[in-house]
């Protein structure tokens, strides 16, 4: 299997000073796969991507991304951000912010092309956000940028996207709407996703895998086999309740003093 | 008014400032480029920055009878190297600014207050003096506005990328921190450039207002270079022009275009309610 995967960690470790983040961590990802990273806040999830976008360096270990070591971001990749409000005087349009995900790591300037206009109004399209084209980013709705952001990070065909809580500020609509859209476009494109999130139910049904990390430590499979009462709380050294009600799940119990609310549904 | 503005004998002026109108459309094609940028990256107050130790390089020179040329380029790269590497953080960035810019202009006065020449050489580092922009300078000019220009059109696009994306375009493999370096480099060739021609104190008036002034009109990354660069060249040339006949120093000519020109731009905004698409 490792030799198909897209990305490989193997044995990763990384701590700052005393502090261990995760420890021997082993993760491969099949093409198409979609992989849910999730745990409590300051688990080391994004710090996870950071190590993949080779921002970060590992205690030890490693990390491939189709075969070879990881560097300073990668073509491959498709990354979704967390939404941030975007300035509102910036000369960027929301297909302006599409099309940098195509071509903007080119030299030269972007003259206006065909080929590339086509690319980006077909995009546009697939993630119904033709009447929102020309508005200047920053008036755009969370749902509507992040809308352009799951569209800039698929145009250009890569192998992994890799989400940073994509669908945290928005309401549970606009989430649902959101994640959809990451589903259906890594379906057509055959990419494989590693979606960070504190809450998986917006994602559960898309889901083939959970990475849940929490302690330094960390479980990977199903959903079934890892959001489990008797495996969180051997994960986390303590009791911890599971509950399902209505197809979403909750874990209760696992908050440690640091966290918001919400972060208690998983 | 005749102190202000005197067209008599225009035609024989004009022949005579035909380095200087060179000088300002070369200064407001760099400017206007460089300055869509100073936008994006939030770059004003490094501007200011620069251009004091800008005016401290060119100070020395003076003094020590060195190239002014090369003093206020070498002063404008050590305070862009300086703001590049312990600047990362908007805000870190902000505070040494503030801290460099009052020594720069400190040393600056102290080197000009020692100079023994011609007083109008001491006045010009600080208000601008392109009506007497000799063959030497026009040459240095043009070096620098090529380099500053073809080396801006070369990285264009990944140089948006990484100013108005910066985490998807780091993702995606752009190399934000050796651009922006590149960037603070370039900035500081232009500064040095604008500073011996309108002057330490009024160089935003060439690298931040036209930028800004177009921002208000449109968020078309097309259109927003062209325009600032139109309104650039429309202040510089126009100011000196204007300011020809009155043998006043030419940097209130040109900051009052340039101002007018924001002013104009921001009715337009309002009056339009919208952003041009």
């Amino acid at each position: 299997m490792s030799s198909q995967a897209i990305l490989n960690v193997q044995k990763a470790s990384l701590s700052f000073g005393d502090r261990s983040i995760w420890k021997d961590l082993d993760l491969s990802v099949a093409p198409g796969e979609f992989i849910a990273v999730i745990g409590a806040n300051a688990s080391g999830k994004t710090v996870l991507l950071k190590a993949i976008l080779g921002q970060l360096q590992l205690s030890s270990g490693a990390i491939e991304l189709l075969g070879k070591s990881v560097a300073h971001g990668s073509r491959q990749i498709g990354y979704i951000p967390q939404h941030r409000q975007a300035d509102s005087g910036l000369p960027l349009r929301a297909r302006d912010l599409l099309r940098m995900g195509l071509d903007g790591h080119r030299f030269g300037i972007p003259f206006p092309s065909n080929a590339t206009a086509k690319k980006v109004s077909k995009m546009l399209e697939a993630v119904g956000a033709e009447d929102i084209a020309n508005t200047p980013i920053g008036q755009l709705s969370g749902g509507q940028l992040q809308r352009i952001r799951v569209a800039q990070a698929v145009i250009d065909n890569p192998k992994l996207i890799l989400a940073d809580e994509p669908l945290s500020a928005l309401d549970l609509k606009q989430q649902s709407l959101v994640a959809e859209l990451i589903n259906s476009q890594r379906q057509q494109n055959g990419a494989a996703v590693l979606f960070v999130t504190h809450d998986v139910n917006p994602v559960l049904d898309y889901i083939d895998r959970v990475l849940y990390l929490a302690n330094g430590q960390f479980r990977i499979g199903t959903p079934d086999e890892v959001l489990r009462s008797d495996v969180l709380s051997k994960l986390y050294g303590r009791s911890v309740d599971v509950v399902r009600n209505q197809g979403r799940i909750a874990v209760l119990g696992s908050s440690d003093h640091t966290h918001h609310d919400d972060e208690k549904w998983l | 008014m005749e102190r202000l503005f005197d067209f008599s004998d225009y035609d024989q002026l004009i022949p005579l400032v035909q380095n200087s109108l060179i000088a300002g459309l070369l200064l407001g094609i760099m400017g206007g480029l460089i300055g869509v940028f100073v936008m994006t990256r939030d770059m004003s107050f490094a501007v200011h920055g620069i251009s004091e130790l800008s005016f401290a390089g060119a100070a020395i020179a003076l003094l020590i009878g060195f190239n002014v040329a090369l003093g206020a380029t070498f002063g404008s790269i050590v305070a862009a190297i300086i703001i590049a590497i312990m600047g990362t953080r908007a805000k870190d960035r902000n505070s040494i600014i503030a801290v460099l810019m009052p020594f720069g202009l400190g040393i600056g006065i102290l080197a000009l207050a020692l100079y023994e020449g011609r007083a109008a050489n001491k006045f010009g580092l600080l208000t601008g003096q392109i009506i007497a922009v000799d063959d030497p300078q026009v040459i240095w000019l043009i070096a620098t506005s090529l380099v500053v220009v073809i080396a801006l059109l070369v990285v264009w696009r990944p140089l948006s990328f990484a100013s108005l994306d910066s985490e998807v375009a780091e993702a995606r493999g752009v190399p934000t921190k050796a651009l922006g370096i590149i960037f603070m480099l370039l900035l500081a060739l232009a500064v040095a450039a604008s500073v011996q021609i309108v002057g330490a104190l009024l160089v935003m008036t060439l690298l931040v207002t036209p930028a800004a002034a177009a921002l208000r009109l449109t968020s078309s990354p097309l259109l927003v270079p062209i325009l600032t660069m139109v309104f650039a060249v429309v202040a510089v040339v126009g100011g000196i022009l204007l300011a020809l006949g009155g043998g006043l120093p030419i940097s209130p000519y040109v900051t009052t275009l340039s101002f007018a020109i924001y002013l104009v731009a921001r009715v337009i905004e309002k009056s339009r309610g919208s952003f041009i698409r």
